[in-house]
């Protein structure tokens, strides 16, 4: 059967112009100069993985994966908070596929609880819970929500429905993070001052996020760290385009903040989604994001004016510190300074169906990308072929 | 988590808060909340059930003429610069 054709897919997936891209990157890329990029969101490092983009660039081209991946950056501490909700008596607790086998401590997911009895629900669309909790009125109804800017929005639809029509049995479990106050983390954490730290020569800025926040958070980047940024799409042609103009940036010392991904992303995003979050959650002073630590200001909180809806206050729940598993190298890896490939436990003993770390979990960890499309490539990334 | 999909409005409810979008012969409901005036055709970009931008076709086109400009000129050629929509403090 004919594939059917998928608009606004197909044509930035082309395999010839991905050809001409390559080879125009490789004629521009200057004789012995490095171009380290990084790549924040996990949605960028997946499609370079599954597209072979690697190994289509030339050798000076070193793509650094970033921590955009909210399943991964959470702490392990909020994972067993969720498993401690949700093992609460007359409780149901909801939350989108990949949270739910995230290991916590003890390597227990939310998998391992609802084998264990406690009622967890997957869920495609925050929408859904409201209806679980309106069918069931005698039970508490708990949305772990997680995500970056992409996802904030439709929680807070969410939050403003269940406002709306007073749902007592309803509540939110908020972990909605913020990507710029990550890509500040990444350039002030004391690795990247080191010689041979994660030193980063220009940003390829998120998609989706963007939609939403548009392009204007970025621009301390040029201004401050004079780091040329360039929004990308999501697709194999968007992420060479914008490599390519990242080159350009590069090569001729400008820093600016360009966006590849224009059909999607405007200067000022979403301003509609941008006034839902605001009306709804309210900053952090400071939030734990697995490998960076705790980092001022970069999640957010139900807003007071729904304070009666936050779980967190609505069920006292007491978590004890854990560490890591012992040998993951999630967080060494979020920050860019080490590859899955530098994990002993990476294929062995932590795989996409046994994960020990969150970065193998997700659609969108650097690990899980490694092991479904670069495990039997011959030769590092970046290296070139010839 | 932040995977997002173009799709292809091909019905919207009485209330206007919902649409049912198509996308490589798979239909998906999703929620309008999010965006502002959505037509019949109109390409949304889809994100857990929800619409969080239109796909805008003129700035599709201008990306994909790059690619076809690109293609008739050699790989030497001056890299496509982006003059309409640069923007940032730290221009040299």
């Amino acid at each position: 059967m004919k594939p059917v054709a998928m608009r606004y897919i197909d044509e930035f997936r082309d395999l010839e112009r991905a050809q001409q891209l390559t080879a125009a990157i490789a004629a521009e890329v200057e004789p012995g100069r490095r171009y380290r990029l990084m790549e924040f969101c996990g949605g960028h490092t997946h499609a370079i993985f599954r597209y072979g983009l690697a190994d289509l660039l030339p050798a000076a081209i070193e793509l650094i994966h970033g921590p955009g991946c909210p399943v991964c950056v959470l702490p392990m501490a909020r994972i067993d908070h969720a498993i401690a909700l949700a093992e609460q008596p007359n409780t149901i607790l909801c939350s989108y596929g990949d949270m739910l086998r995230v290991p916590g401590s003890e390597r227990r997911s939310l998998l391992h609880a609802r084998a264990a009895g406690a009622d967890v629900r997957l869920i495609h669309r925050v929408d859904e819970t409201l209806q679980i909790a309106r069918d069931h009125p005698e039970r508490e109804v708990i949305l772990f929500a997680i995500g970056f800017e992409t996802t904030t929005p439709p929680t807070a639809v969410a939050l403003q429905r269940a406002a709306a029509e007073q749902l007592p049995n309803w509540s939110l479990f908020c972990n909605h993070l913020l990507t710029p106050a990550a890509i500040r983390a990444i350039l002030e954490a004391p690795e990247a001052q080191q010689p041979g730290g994660v030193a980063i020569d220009g940003i390829l800025g998120p998609s989706h996020v963007s939609t939403i926040i548009g392009s204007r958070p970025y621009e301390f980047l040029a201004a401050t760290y004079r780091l040329p940024v360039v929004i990308a799409g999501f697709e194999p042609l968007d992420i060479l385009l914008s490599i390519r103009q990242l080159v350009a940036q590069l090569n001729s010392g400008r820093a600016v903040v360009e966006n590849q991904y224009q059909r999607a992303v405007s200067r000022d995003g979403n301003r509609r989604a941008q006034q839902l979050m605001a009306d709804h959650f309210t900053l952090r002073d400071r939030f734990e994001w697995r490998g960076l630590g705790w980092l001022p200001q970069s999640a957010l909180a139900i807003h007071p004016n729904y304070q009666q809806f936050d779980a967190e206050q609505r069920f006292s729940i007491a978590v004890a510190r854990r560490d890591e598993v012992k040998g993951c190298e999630c967080p060494a890896i979020l920050r860019g300074v080490k590859k899955p490939t530098d994990c002993r436990l990476f294929g062995r003993g932590c795989t996409p169906d046994q994960p020990l770390g969150a970065c193998m979990v997700s659609a969108e960890g650097a690990c899980a990308a490694y092991w479904h499309y670069g495990r039997f490539r011959q030769r590092p990334v970046g290296e070139s072929v010839a | 988590m932040c995977l997002a999909i173009p799709a292809q409005v091909v019905a919207i409810d009485a209330t206007g808060s919902e649409a049912t979008v198509a996308v490589g012969g798979v239909q998906q409901q999703v929620s309008l909340a999010l965006i502002d005036e959505v037509a019949m055709g109109d390409y949304l970009l889809i994100h857990v059930g929800y619409a969080l931008n239109r796909i805008d076709p003129v700035a599709a086109e201008q990306t994909l003429a790059l690619f076809a400009q690109m293609a008739a000129l050699d790989s030497g050629a001056t890299p496509p610069t982006d003059s309409d929509h640069l923007t940032g403090e730290g221009a040299a």
